[in-house]
């Protein structure tokens, strides 16, 4: 190439490109003023994916923890200290949630709201361990995440006890034969399958077909469909996320399945957008299990979502209230260390603090009432949400058993 | 081994340039060459352990260095098949969670029987070590054993070809990690939710003592007889061919050699982050691998060291630019690659024993002689 310079002046001009790129970045660390947390001010950290394959569930989270801290900062915070959010990207990565973890233990928070995906999520609970860092996950639903110590906590149902709860719902609903379809390279879908297979057994369903598996990324499912529909089963079970579960209710339809489908979380927000898929019809009469949906009439709910669309200009998802409610389970507890007046936020013993708070308080999030039976998993109520003329509304809400 | 291949090789070279400078010139031997280098190499080990030990380097900053060793293993090992052989393949990752895979796996089942816990390998039992030294090579063998299994029909091929078919048996591999649980009938990977509770067993030391002896076992390979042999085949295959160089044998070597150090860099990646899952290791890790051997100049030990050293920084240091740090970091790729398309240092390579010949015969600030090109200078 006719411009390429010889090494001398690259790395000359490399050197000085990364002298100030180096200043800058200990510019704005320092500018941020983040310092930890002191009397004016409690930090807590805040990770998830906000770029990468899974941002959107990052960001859903991060605007739902950032509405409920910017609310009480707004009262006037805890205490008269301002809760200083520590907010920072992993990119759905173990590496960089490992990263940004150490980051912050090094910055001083109290406690952290995350992370949002399993695997990150694991890799940061077995880290956080031997810190006792108070770890509160919106959305962490593999079942090891709160496997390593009793620090770590999650605000959502997790993926077993969601097809649990669905095989119950099917076994309740008089279903007696079923088929699955599942993305067989995710953790989540995987796991929720299993758990729905081995419930289903138990309750008496019987399946037409083996459970048919399909890789991260088709867009053709007939293969597996005509597999199961050639079993002509009450109802198909499919625990994948919305794109997918979306393309394969049409498909169905479109190969004369005219049953019900049953999904779990991973459908929210299935309906809506400019997709050719997923219509009104073809949506008609499944069933899904969620945390929360913007269509439930509960006074509580109906203020976030109003609270929600004027920070943001749009509608929560299940994610975002999610996000919430992790920040108000860790607020809450702060709250309860900090009116105790016991520690100072410096002391390891504020964390333990903070923990024996969570395990033994209860909190009134907007995806119910959330509260920790000594374990990390939360005791709260699920929803099951049907349709109707492409409207979600709530079909049962199955309280925790 | 090293040593004897080695004994002889540099001295040519050495005596070569003496007498260009005229016969009063000093010159080191090699063995006082890799004496002075494995000082400074310990040297620097014991400094980076003191500072970590004194808590002036941060658990964060530690975590990130021991990140740049891991990748300093993987880009210098991608750089036998890509800088020194010449071949294109995408499937480094895929070697890497073989490593993984399998060092891991193999610490947690043997574990229990040597009564070992989580905490071992920070506490540092003797036992824990020896198990640490048997898995990575474990981890090593299994992913050079793929090496070989994917080199023999994949070398055959080459370029576009080559690529497109590592890249093939990479995702092979990621597929088999994801599914293997059910052909085996018992928990082995984990599957999709991935391998869990590893021990944390790397550290600095233990990271950077590996990075040395990679590096080390590299350089000696590529002064051996087997190493001129590979940059034959680089240089012009049907040449090297016709000089009775085996070029399939030489291939296969260097790919099995490229893939088992990918694979003790995997071994080390698994105990430095605790989990495994197979989606990290798609076509994204091989790519950001072949990045940094690209960006460090193909060919150049030194330039892959820097450039793994760069790219792994990068992205922690612009954590204060919050989302603009991704543009940023690709931005550093374009402008490198539209100016410096030859990578950060081409196929120089530093060498310590020839910077402390130039400078005990005081010729290190005297004018740059220019006959000779960059390239010459490079492979020494």
């Amino acid at each position: 190439m006719a411009n390429a310079m010889s090494r001398r002046n690259f790395v000359k001009l490399s050197g000085i490109a990364a002298a100030g790129l180096g200043g800058a970045s200990i510019l704005t660390a320092c500018g941020g003023g983040s310092s930890s947390s002191d009397d004016s001010s409690i930090k807590v950290g805040l990770m998830g994916p906000y770029s990468g394959d899974v941002a959107q569930y990052g960001l859903a989270v991060r605007n739902g923890a950032q509405l409920y801290v910017k609310q009480l900062n707004d009262k006037g915070g805890i205490n008269n200290k301002k809760i200083d959010l520590d907010t920072q990207d992993e990119k759905g990565d173990a590496t960089e949630a490992k990263n940004v973890y150490d980051k912050m233990v090094e910055d001083g928070v109290v406690a952290i709201i995350g992370d949002v995906t399993s695997t990150p999520s694991i890799a940061v609970a077995q880290a956080s361990v031997n810190d006792n860092m108070p770890l509160v996950s919106a959305s962490a639903t593999a079942a090891d995440f709160i496997k390593y110590g009793k620090n770590a906590f999650r605000a959502c149902i997790t993926d077993p006890y969601q097809g649990k709860l669905m095989a119950d719902f099917a076994a309740k609903q008089g279903y007696k034969t079923y088929g699955a379809i599942f993305n067989s390279g995710g953790d989540y879908e995987v796991g929720v399958k299993d758990a729905f297979v081995k419930e289903a057994k138990s309750k008496g369903l019987s399946s037409v077909a083996d459970p048919q598996g399909y890789s991260a990324g088709d867009t053709d499912f007939k293969a597996q469909l005509t597999t199961i529909i050639s079993g002509n089963p009450d109802c198909i079970f499919c625990p994948n996320y919305y794109q997918d579960d979306g393309k394969i209710v049409t498909q169905a339809r479109q190969l004369g399945y005219k049953g019900v489908f049953l999904g779990a979380d991973g459908w929210s927000n299935i309906v809506g957008g400019d997709q050719d898929y997923a219509s009104a019809a073809d949506l008609e009469g499944c069933y899904y299990d969620c945390s929360f949906t913007v269509n439930n009439d509960d006074e509580k709910v109906q203020q976030f979502i109003k609270d929600y669309k004027a920070e943001y200009n749009a509608d929560p998802s299940n994610f975002c209230a999610l996000g919430y409610d992790a920040a108000m389970v860790v607020m809450t507890a702060i709250e309860q260390v900090e009116k105790d007046g016991k520690y100072k936020p410096s002391d390891d013993d504020y964390k333990q603090a903070i923990i024996d708070a969570i395990s033994s308080g209860s909190v009134d999030g907007v995806t119910g009432t959330i509260k920790y039976d000594g374990t990390g998993d939360p005791v709260k109520p699920t929803l099951v949400i049907t349709f109707k003329d492409g409207k979600e509304s709530v079909f049962d809400t199955i309280e925790a058993s | 081994m090293d040593q004897e291949l080695n004994g002889g090789q540099e001295r040519p070279y050495v005596t070569a340039k003496a007498s260009k400078h005229g016969g009063g010139r000093k010159t080191l031997s090699t063995k006082k060459r890799y004496i002075i280098n494995a000082l400074l190499f310990v040297a620097m080990l014991a400094i980076g352990q003191g500072l970590i030990d004194g808590d002036f380097i941060s658990r964060y900053q530690t975590t990130v260095i021991e990140q740049i060793g891991i990748y300093i293993i993987m880009a210098v090992s991608l750089n036998v098949a890509t800088g020194y052989l010449g071949q294109l393949p995408l499937g480094h990752a895929g070697f890497m969670s073989v490593g993984g895979y399998s060092c891991a796996i193999f610490i947690i089942r043997m574990m229990p029987v040597f009564d070992l816990n989580m905490r071992s390998f920070v506490t540092g039992e003797p036992m824990a070590v020896v198990l640490f030294v048997v898995g990575v090579l474990f981890g090593g063998l299994m992913a050079g054993l793929s090496g070989l299994i994917i080199g023999i029909p994949a070398l055959r091929l080459k370029g576009d070809y080559l690529a497109i078919i590592t890249l093939g048996f990479a995702e092979i591999i990621r597929v088999v990690m994801l599914n293997i649980d059910g052909v085996v009938g018992f928990e082995l990977t984990g599957g999709a939710k991935g391998l869990t509770g590893i021990p944390s067993y790397t550290n600095f030391l233990n990271t950077f003592i590996v990075v040395g002896i990679v590096l080390f076992l590299i350089h000696t390979m590529m002064k051996s007889r087997h190493g001129r042999a590979i940059l034959a085949i680089r240089d012009n295959e049907i040449a090297a061919e016709a000089t009775g160089v085996n070029t399939t044998y030489y291939k296969t070597l260097a790919f099995v050699v490229s893939a088992f150090f990918a694979g003790v860099g995997g071994a080390l990646y698994a105990g430095c982050i605790g989990v495994m899952a197979p989606a990290k290791f798609g076509f994204m890790k091989s790519i950001e691998i072949l990045v940094m051997v690209v960006l460090g100049g193909m060919g150049s030990m030194l330039g892959s060291v820097l450039s793994a050293t760069v790219l792994t920084i990068l992205p922690e240091a612009l954590r204060a630019f919050a989302d603009y740090r991704m543009v940023v970091y690709a931005v550093v790729l374009i402008l490198v690659m539209i100016f410096r398309p030859q990578g950060l240092l081409g196929t120089y390579d530093f060498s310590m024993g020839d910077f402390l010949e130039k400078l005990i015969n005081g010729e290190l600030f005297r004018g740059k002689s220019k006959q000779k090109s960059e390239e010459v200078e490079a492979n020494a």
